[in-house]
């Protein structure tokens, strides 16, 4: 019983709270020191890893193939971009806004996963990545003969999350310390990606997670002990897509435009490289998957010139270039040293006394 | 049907083409009794189970179960009605510790939900820590304890069969169905299924046993059903099963039974 577990927290584990705390309230002002640039990286990394989380949730829990993921991201974002810019002249507030992008997120991940219900595997994610085409293909052309979506511009000038007359958008002085936009958006991404790793460990360490791996192991046998399957895959599906729609809504925040281009296939098959790659099903793994493949492009385009200047003393090949090769070369190599993630998931150990035999 | 009988099968035939898996078998198993199934490979045991667990739609003839007809039911529905099953082959959730293997055997009887998981309240915790403690208690019951933080994969085979057992007894059945529970086993452990089976029989839940070891069979059944090609040649106890003629033409061939006749 969780109960003999001990309540008492060791003040060992306090202190490394407290340092991961610290380290993590500072990063924003390391990373300044590199550029603003940098900031916005970082923060991208949260958005990525609240997007792998959920993506995580179907493919790692439920062991259900999703290609086209990012159209709930698409969703999410649109949601806000909508409500919240001269498009239509509605300036709803962010926190009115992220539950609906949520919600109609998930009101389209139960759509994408009820005709899909019987499929698995290659089936499921032929259908998924059409999911996640149409999707785009909407935004695209949702400009005539009703002017919704503005097609291949975008909307702009959305507006960004604001909080009573404090804008996250603007750098400002609080309580003596210059903090930049980016730096403001990094504190509440960060909350919301702590929100989503807690709601994501207590998911999995539940009656529903245990329901979601069970699924994934054998289904048949999943139904022989009672799983209504049909409706815990949806719940599957339901739960990822909302996380992909708050992922959504904040992109559109923080860049205060959107447009059909952010949402293509490419981006799909990211996000499930953060999941496979980190190591699928593993929480940890996820988050440290979502933040390498965020990071490593960057410190790529930023290292590529110097190196080869160093190396053959001039530039041979053009960073962009070699950094997608470098890029692509590391994926490449993760998986065939590490052919379950970086971080694989491990059995969870529970302690509990063992109990004499018991009566039927 | 009488108040004995928990479970009625009337008629129940399953073809698949041209092949008649079933042909009309009809049967009763009484409440707390150990139902043996047998016959010889072929014979339709694992299509009765799947057609009774709701993995095939029978194409004619009716379950009642506990008093209710058990007609075009999903498996799930199956396993809440009070049906729990194990495989032939062994379909345990490999990569899941054999303790989570159990506790999901809870799930049909518990009923935390999305918001249950996010917010973690009070009932939500109790119902955790109930399902842990009695998943513990069956594990300790069919012997496997030890294991429970184990992936059921790295078990030892007879480990595994045990633990398919705690998984659906777990979901608290009225009727236990066991496909082989003894296949693979040597004879020491057998006997230690065997003295299971009689425990569990005990503790009130009735029994339906595919095996072909005839001896756990002949010594733990009350009565038996024997199946060949899709029908039922004989049903009895396991003794008059064992003299019956037709039963030894089904295993042996029906020649060699004419040449003993003769």
């Amino acid at each position: 019983m969780s109960s003999h577990r001990p309540r008492h927290v060791p003040p060992k584990v306090w202190a490394a709270v407290a340092l991961v705390a610290a380290a993590l309230a500072l990063l924003p002002f390391v990373a300044a020191l590199a550029g603003q640039a940098w900031v916005r990286i970082l923060n991208f990394a949260m958005i990525y890893t609240m997007l792998a989380l959920g993506l995580n949730i179907v493919v790692g829990f439920a062991g259900l193939l999703d290609l086209g993921y990012i159209a709930f991201y698409a969703v999410g974002a649109y949601v806000y971009a909508l409500l919240a810019s001269p498009h239509f002249g509605i300036h709803l507030p962010f926190w009115m806004i992220l539950p609906l992008g949520a919600g109609l997120a998930c009101i389209f991940g139960v759509l994408l996963g009820a005709p899909t219900l019987k499929l698995r595997g290659d089936y499921l994610a032929i259908v998924t990545l059409g999911f996640g085409e149409i999707i785009r293909i909407f935004l695209n052309n949702l400009n005539a003969p009703v002017n919704i979506s503005n097609g291949p511009q975008g909307i702009n000038l959305i507006d960004p999350f604001r909080i009573g007359s404090l804008s996250l958008a603007r750098p400002e002085v609080i309580l003596g310390v210059q903090f930049s936009g980016p730096q403001k958006y990094y504190y509440l991404l960060l909350l919301l990606t702590i929100g989503v790793i807690v709601v994501n460990i207590r998911l999995q360490n539940s009656r529903l997670g245990r329901a979601w791996e069970a699924i994934r192991e054998d289904e048949v046998a999943a139904k022989a002990m009672g799983i209504n399957t049909r409706n815990v895959k949806l719940l599957a599906f339901a739960m990822g897509a909302s996380f992909g729609g708050i992922a959504g809504a904040i992109f559109s925040a923080t860049q205060q435009f959107v447009s059909p281009e952010s949402f293509g296939l490419f981006e799909s098959v990211i996000v499930l490289s953060m999941v496979v790659l980190g190591g699928m099903g593993n929480i940890p793994g996820v988050i440290l998957g979502a933040i390498m493949l965020t990071m490593l492009p960057e410190v790529l385009r930023y290292t590529m010139e110097p190196l080869q200047l160093a190396l053959f003393g001039r530039v041979l090949l053009d960073a962009e270039t070699v950094r997608l090769l470098v890029f692509g070369l590391a994926l490449v190599a993760i998986m065939l040293y590490r052919p379950a993630g970086l971080w694989p998931s491990a059995v969870r150990k529970r302690e509990l006394e063992t109990p004499k035999a018991a009566p039927g | 049907m009488s108040a004995l009988s928990l479970l009625v099968a009337k008629g129940i035939s399953k073809r698949f083409g041209g092949v008649h898996a079933l042909s009309e078998v009809t049967f009763t198993i009484n409440h707390g009794e150990i139902y043996g199934l047998i016959g010889p490979n072929g014979a339709g045991k694992t299509s009765l189970f799947n057609v009774l667990t709701g993995i095939y739609a029978a194409d004619g003839g009716n379950f009642i179960f506990d008093g209710e007809p058990l007609d075009r039911v999903k498996p799930n529905e199956v396993a809440e009605r009070g049906i729990a099953r194990t495989f032939q082959n062994i379909r345990l959730f490999q990569n899941l510790s054999a303790l989570e293997n159990v506790m999901i055997g809870r799930h049909v009887r518990t009923k935390a939900g999305v918001f249950g998981a996010m917010f973690r309240d009070k009932a939500t915790r109790a119902e955790e820590a109930a399902i842990e403690k009695r998943s513990y208690e069956l594990l300790g019951y069919v012997g496997v304890a030890k294991r429970a933080n184990d992936l059921a994969k790295h078990l030892a085979y007879g480990d595994q069969r045990r633990l398919e057992i705690a998984r659906a007894l777990a979901t608290e059945p009225k009727l236990l169905a066991l496909d082989e529970p003894a296949a693979g086993m040597n004879a020491t452990e057998t006997q230690a299924l065997k003295r299971l089976l009689q425990e569990i029989r005990r503790d009130g839940i009735t029994i339906l046993l595919i095996e072909h070891d005839m001896k756990l069979v002949m010594s733990v059944c009350d009565r038996v059903l024997v199946l060949d090609y899709g029908r039922k040649i004989a049903e009895g106890s396991a003794a008059e099963v064992q003299k019956d003629p037709k039963v030894i033409a089904a295993y042996l061939g029906g020649e060699v039974s004419l040449e003993l006749k003769g």
